[in-house]
């Protein structure tokens, strides 16, 4: 394993890459950025992985503001990820203003994004992963986290065959999952049967009984390394999406099994370990911590874009972002008695600066023609910046609930805390495509019903506790459910039952009556036969009256105790 | 709480020639407060941590049928083996779910069920050594709403 003097020596390639080689957090405006800072890496030791995780089925370039609150709890307190705006620049010694800070952070965002432009695109991602393969040849392993057949229009009609495709041509050496499982099982094994490469899932099993239900682990041999590649798919899919998708599979962290695997894989002999995870950064800390013998996580989830790697133990682990904002590359030097050293780049994708690889333009082109249409249809305007990252609201998720409380005539909306979807700028067109990328789903049905105060309170407290429980392996992931007509004071510290007070009806301004029954529309239901019409066309029949649309932040909702 | 049918207390993953006894008509026992469960298993005895492993989901997929499985360190010859383990779900209307006996013959004191949850709750399992000694494995099983994570 690494020695001190090792790591010492790994800390200073990391700083020399970061901080002086390729000064990137200096540079201050797009035309001084080009493709080789970005990309121009000089190749250190035997092993390259690439890591894209979480890109919600986006093709082309997006405009993603990240989130200006992000809390952690317990043991993750004021620790990265959790760290946003100056109190993250000053970690990372990123200058405010700077390229990083605009691909990283929510300060400025609008400025920012009229300065350096989008970020990500598949065709973008392609050039990089072609530039790192000429470079590394015999050295490199491509790893795709997951949440990589969800998340748009395409994906929806084309039931995920659409990123298959793309995905397919951009060669990943393995990969694993989440919002892939929301195609059905039937769907799943189907793509997966198909696929030319590993969907691994250590942590997946037939729950009647308890069979491996998915390979856990490949083996491959890079640079004279042998590699071993653990996939674990996301824990909670069958609680924090329908059960009745997956009904033979079961998940769970299974901390053992990982335990097991790497156990098996050092036993065959395996160089360098590798857990592909899809568990969330705060599980896969914990992870870290008690499992030995992991020497990289490649983490996904939870959509956090860490500039370095952050080291628990042996074990480094890495946070590479979402809707293909960034790749990640980890160099390191591996023999026979384990890893070395590492160089490190979170490899932002500036759309503007990053020259689109054209055989995957095509590509995606061709995929999205049927569409292309559709895609494009106008159905409304945005006012003011929508974005949806954060704890506790964003105004596209104000937005959703605005459309639910009138079309679905409620006096309370709730919109799932989900942490994919881009943002739109100001005066920006809303297009069928554009509301596609926050709500495609298998599951959209807008529902409307009674609850009393009680079950909403209830409600509250179970996601928050899903968000805030101190033990991150009670831990699911996304945000705090979004609401509309209805305000409240949370304290994240508190226990299950206790988070949430002063529920109030913002239209009355008066106390949610616990035993009161209110009429509450809302989204993405996990239960089966769940009636309403499909979100997208709630959303949509709404803007047809409301464009521009004017979004009010509900500033009902009050955090203590942080 | 649901009877264990006999498919629910069906012993999974053990390869070794057990004979383990389960004895589901403890389940039919009167439902008693957990610690006094325990009480009366132990004779009084403490209990120490550790020789016993029990693996429970963290959260319940289905809280109708949540999986289990425990381990008890133990080299299972005449002279050193385990008598019993008992299963104790805390927050349930009843909390005693199961006992499992096993004797030096049994070759491991290993077992696998499944069992409902209520609610969030602990799970405990303690087993009795041959020597008279009792040991305890602790786990909280969070059952959730869900239905908001991505």
């Amino acid at each position: 394993m690494i020695s001190r003097r090792e790591f010492m020596q790994a800390a200073a390639a990391l700083t020399a890459i970061y901080g002086t080689t390729t000064p990137l957090g200096s540079l201050n405006a797009k035309q001084k950025i080009t493709e080789d800072d970005l990309l121009g890496l000089k190749p250190y030791g035997n092993v390259t992985l690439a890591h894209l995780t979480d890109i919600h089925a986006q093709l082309m370039p997006v405009w993603f503001r990240e989130p200006s609150i992000n809390l952690g709890v317990g043991e993750a307190e004021g620790k990265p990820p959790h760290l946003t705006g100056a109190d993250f620049l000053k970690r990372y010694n990123i200058e405010a203003g700077s390229a990083d800070a605009y691909a990283l952070q929510s300060t400025d965002f609008l400025k920012l994004a009229k300065q350096y432009g989008q970020m990500g695109g598949m065709d973008r991602i392609a050039t990089v992963l072609k530039r790192i393969r000429s470079e590394r040849p015999n050295n490199t392993l491509f790893l795709d986290g997951g949440d990589t057949w969800h998340g748009s229009y395409t994906a929806l009609q084309t039931k995920g065959a659409d990123m298959v495709e793309v995905m397919n041509a951009l060669k990943p050496d393995a990969m694993t999952g989440h919002w892939e499982f929301t195609l059905g099982e039937e769907r799943v094994q189907e793509i997966v049967d198909s696929l030319p490469f590993a969907f691994l899932g250590a942590n997946i099993f037939n729950n009647e009984w308890e069979e491996p239900a998915f390979e856990a682990v490949k083996m491959f041999e890079r640079g004279g390394a042998k590699i071993a590649v653990i996939g674990q798919a996301f824990p909670y899919t069958p609680i924090a999406n329908p059960r009745w998708m997956v009904p033979n599979w079961s998940f769970g962290i299974r901390e053992d099994e990982i335990k097991k695997q790497v156990a098996s894989a050092r036993d065959k002999g395996a160089n360098l370990v590798v857990l592909l995870s899809h568990n969330g950064f705060d599980v896969d800390r914990k992870v870290a911590s008690r499992v030995k013998g992991i020497d990289v996580i490649l983490c996904g989830h939870t959509h956090d874009a860490m500039p370095e790697p952050l080291k628990v133990g042996n074990t480094l682990l890495v946070a590479s972002g979402s809707n293909g904002k960034f790749i990640s590359r980890l160099d390191l030097d591996v023999d026979k008695s384990g890893v070395k050293g590492f160089k490190f780049r979170l490899i932002p994708i500036f759309s503007d600066v990053i020259t689109p690889d054209k055989d995957m333009t095509a590509l995606v082109n061709k995929v999205r023609a049927p569409y292309e249409k559709e895609l494009n249809r106008v159905v409304g305007q945005a006012d003011g910046l929508l974005y949806r990252r954060g704890n506790f609201n964003g105004t596209v998720d104000d937005l959703i609930c605005d459309a639910l409380l009138e079309q679905r005539d409620a006096e309370i909306a709730l919109s799932p805390g989900f942490r994919w979807g881009p943002s739109l700028l100001p005066g920006q067109k809303i297009t069928v495509e554009d509301i596609h990328n926050v709500c495609a789903m298998t599951y959209p049905a807008a529902y409307r019903t009674n609850m009393t105060g009680q079950q909403l309170k209830d409600i509250f407290e179970d996601v928050a506790d899903n968000l805030f429980n101190p033990d991150p392996y009670y831990q699911q992931g996304g945000d705090m459910v979004r609401v509309g007509g209805l305000g409240y004071t949370i304290n994240p510290k508190k226990k299950i039952g206790e988070r949430i007070t002063n529920m109030t009806e913002l239209k009355t301004n008066t106390p949610i009556d616990l035993k009161k029954e209110y009429v509450v529309a809302g989204w993405a239901s996990v239960n089966k036969d769940t009636q309403g019409p499909p979100i997208w066309d709630v959303i949509e029949k709404y803007l047809a009256t409301h464009t521009p649309v004017q979004v009010k932040a509900n500033d009902g909702i009050k955090v203590i105790g942080m | 709480m649901k009877d264990l049918s006999r498919r629910e207390v069906i012993v999974l993953g053990s390869t070794a020639a057990a004979a383990i006894m389960v004895s589901p008509t403890m389940a039919f026992a009167e439902a008693k407060p957990a610690k006094a469960l325990l009480e009366k298993f132990t004779g009084g005895k403490s209990i120490a941590t550790g020789k016993i492993k029990l693996e429970m989901p963290e959260i319940a997929e289905n809280g109708n049928t949540v999986p289990l499985t425990f381990t008890v360190e133990s080299p299972m010859t005449e002279k050193d083996y385990v008598k019993r383990v008992i299963i104790i779900a805390e927050g349930n209307p009843r909390a005693e779910v199961a006992t499992f006996n096993f004797s030096h013959l049994s070759g491991v004191a290993k077992a696998s069920s499944r069992m409902r949850l209520a609610k969030t709750q602990n799970v405990v399992a303690v087993a009795e050594l041959s020597d008279g000694t009792f040991y305890m494995a602790k786990t909280e099983v969070k059952v959730t709403i869900g239905g908001c994570g991505g």
